[in-house]
């Protein structure tokens, strides 16, 4: 009786060349899984062997040792601080970027071709890398890793800025060139009016990633909490490790929310 | 104040203009009439430079525009309407119009947002005249389209041109706003001694406000008149396939028919 009240809406293969083809598709796949999983060597029976030893560490990392919090602070503050300078340089060089990378503004093929090209391999670039190199050019400390946000920011900003300056209406602009309004008039009058709170919504994303990498960039010796997080680790002082990780986890939570809330308000403006 | 001899412009392999001559005075008010496709927006457009014309004389306000060195002067003069107003959303009603003194004013000061005393006082002016005084400070996208295209109309004045070109500007109005749009743009032009060449679709807007009627058919001049002139012929001429189109609409819907008929059995 049950089995009259259901029908099964599943599209299935009508010929059995499609049966083929969905069973063909359905094996590749199995095989490319099994494939990564030797490569990866992906292992039930070790990570089952090594549970006690993950236990053994949690354990011996609480309860987190929150005297050292005080402590925290100025590298709390110091990543707030590269974060903030990392976002801020990346602003500064990825909005005259974004504007020869974006088609709508010129008629240079080339110049757009290769500007978006460079944003693209500058975007490639790990910021742990690029950490590791600005570490060596400018010494230990927060600098090297302000430059190393700041220049895979330009790669991010640029390329999003850019893309939203493609999505304006041309209208406006083609107005103020016939009111004889110069390039860089048409420009501010034109064009950032139409683009500046979706790049505020960027920005303020990019600044929450920022914050995010700026707690990772101290493993490399490029400041921040995660000079610390890294010093604990070698020290085996597991509690205050915990305690590291607790603060990173809630300044990520913290700028994600306001961040967040920040974008919402902006974007609920533009909507009336 | 605008001077047109054998004026002829293509694009790719599609001739737009055959070779237009026409004269219009100062302060004349003309409309342009003719099909999608005629070369109303082409002419126009190649008025203030927009578009680059390939042959023939145009002289506008004293200023050749097809071999001006000097485009800023020439736009300086000749101000542009649009049909979707191309008004800025995000930015107040009067900072729009405002926009209309970006070429009057130095880079760095417009720039910086800074603009004369006297400026922003003709901004107001403008928006007086458009009926938008009370509207200076709201935000254009909080504005109707009627609205919207009145402010196009007020960036237009405040560049205090010689002539307004206006390309279908109440194509997209209901017939109401559009009849009130037309006025404030005449009326405006009037009295502030203006020449206007405006392109409309509507005959009756044509009659009612144009000192003058020129007709267009495939890029050549096929009427140039007053109201009085505009008969059963004349509109013949301008809009001359009326039927013949339909014909061809009609024809390609039959096999559409067909096709579903098939679908159907």
């Amino acid at each position: 009786m049950g089995t009259h009240e259901y029908r099964w809406l599943v599209s299935t293969p009508e010929s059995l060349r499609g049966w083929a083809v969905s069973g063909t598709l359905l094996l590749v796949i199995i095989a490319l899984l099994h494939w990564s999983a030797g490569g990866a060597e992906l292992s039930w029976g070790e990570l089952a062997a090594g549970l006690p030893q993950i236990g053994d560490f949690i354990s011996r990392s609480v309860p987190p040792d929150l005297d050292i919090l005080p402590k925290l602070l100025a590298p709390a503050l110091e990543t707030v601080q590269i974060a903030i300078w990392g976002t801020l340089l990346g602003i500064l060089f990825a909005v005259p970027l974004a504007f020869l990378a974006a088609r709508n503004l010129h008629s240079n093929r080339w110049l757009y071709q290769g500007t978006r090209q460079a944003l693209n391999v500058i975007r490639s670039i790990n910021e742990l890398i690029l950490a590791l190199v600005f570490v060596s050019a400018v010494g230990l400390g927060p600098f090297p890793g302000v430059l190393a946000l700041a220049v895979h920011g330009v790669g991010m900003l640029g390329k999003f800025f850019a893309d939203s300056i493609e999505e304006i209406d041309q209208g406006p602009l083609e107005a103020l060139r016939a009111t004889g309004a110069r390039p860089l008039q048409v420009i501010v009058f034109g064009v950032l009016p139409q683009v500046i709170t979706a790049w505020i919504a960027v920005i303020l994303y990019r600044f929450e990633v920022n914050l995010r990498s700026a707690t990772v960039l101290g493993m490399v010796g490029a400041g921040g909490l995660g000079f610390e997080l890294v010093s604990s680790l070698k020290l085996f002082k597991y509690p205050e490790t915990a305690t590291c990780i607790i603060v990173i986890t809630l300044m990520v939570i913290a700028a994600d929310m306001l961040s967040g809330r920040l974008r919402k308000a902006i974007q609920g403006d533009g909507r009336h | 104040m605008i001077r047109v001899s054998q004026l002829s412009k293509h694009y790719g392999g599609n001739q737009v203009l055959r070779g237009i001559d026409l004269q219009i005075g100062a302060g004349e008010f003309v409309v342009v009439l003719g099909q999608s496709g005629a070369g109303k927006s082409t002419f126009l457009r190649c008025m203030n430079r927009l578009a680059r014309a390939d042959g023939g004389e145009l002289q506008v306000a004293g200023i050749d525009a097809l071999d001006a060195r000097d485009e800023r002067a020439l736009r300086r003069q000749v101000a542009m309407i649009f049909q979707h107003h191309n008004v800025v959303p995000r930015l107040s009603v009067l900072k729009n119009v405002l926009t209309g003194r970006l070429a009057s004013v130095s880079t760095l000061a417009s720039v910086l947002q800074l603009f004369s005393q006297a400026d922003v006082e003709l901004a107001r002016q403008c928006l007086l005249r458009v009926g938008l005084a009370h509207k200076a400070d709201a935000r254009t996208d909080s504005l109707s389209g009627g609205q919207m295209q009145r402010v196009g109309i007020a960036r237009a004045l405040a560049q205090q041109p010689k002539v307004i070109l206006a390309d279908e500007p109440v194509a997209s109005l209901d017939p109401k706003t559009a009849r009130l749009v037309m006025q404030y743009l005449h009326d405006a032009s009037r009295e502030l001694g203006i020449t206007v060449v405006c392109n409309l679709h509507q005959v009756e807007f044509a009659r009612e406000f144009a000192d003058r009627i020129v007709g267009l058919a495939h890029g050549r001049l096929v009427y140039d008149g007053d109201a009085s002139g505009l008969d059963e012929a004349t509109l013949q001429r301008i809009y001359p396939d009326a039927e013949s189109t339909e014909d061809e609409s009609a024809a390609a819907c039959a096999p559409q028919l067909h096709y579903a008929n098939g679908l159907g059995g």
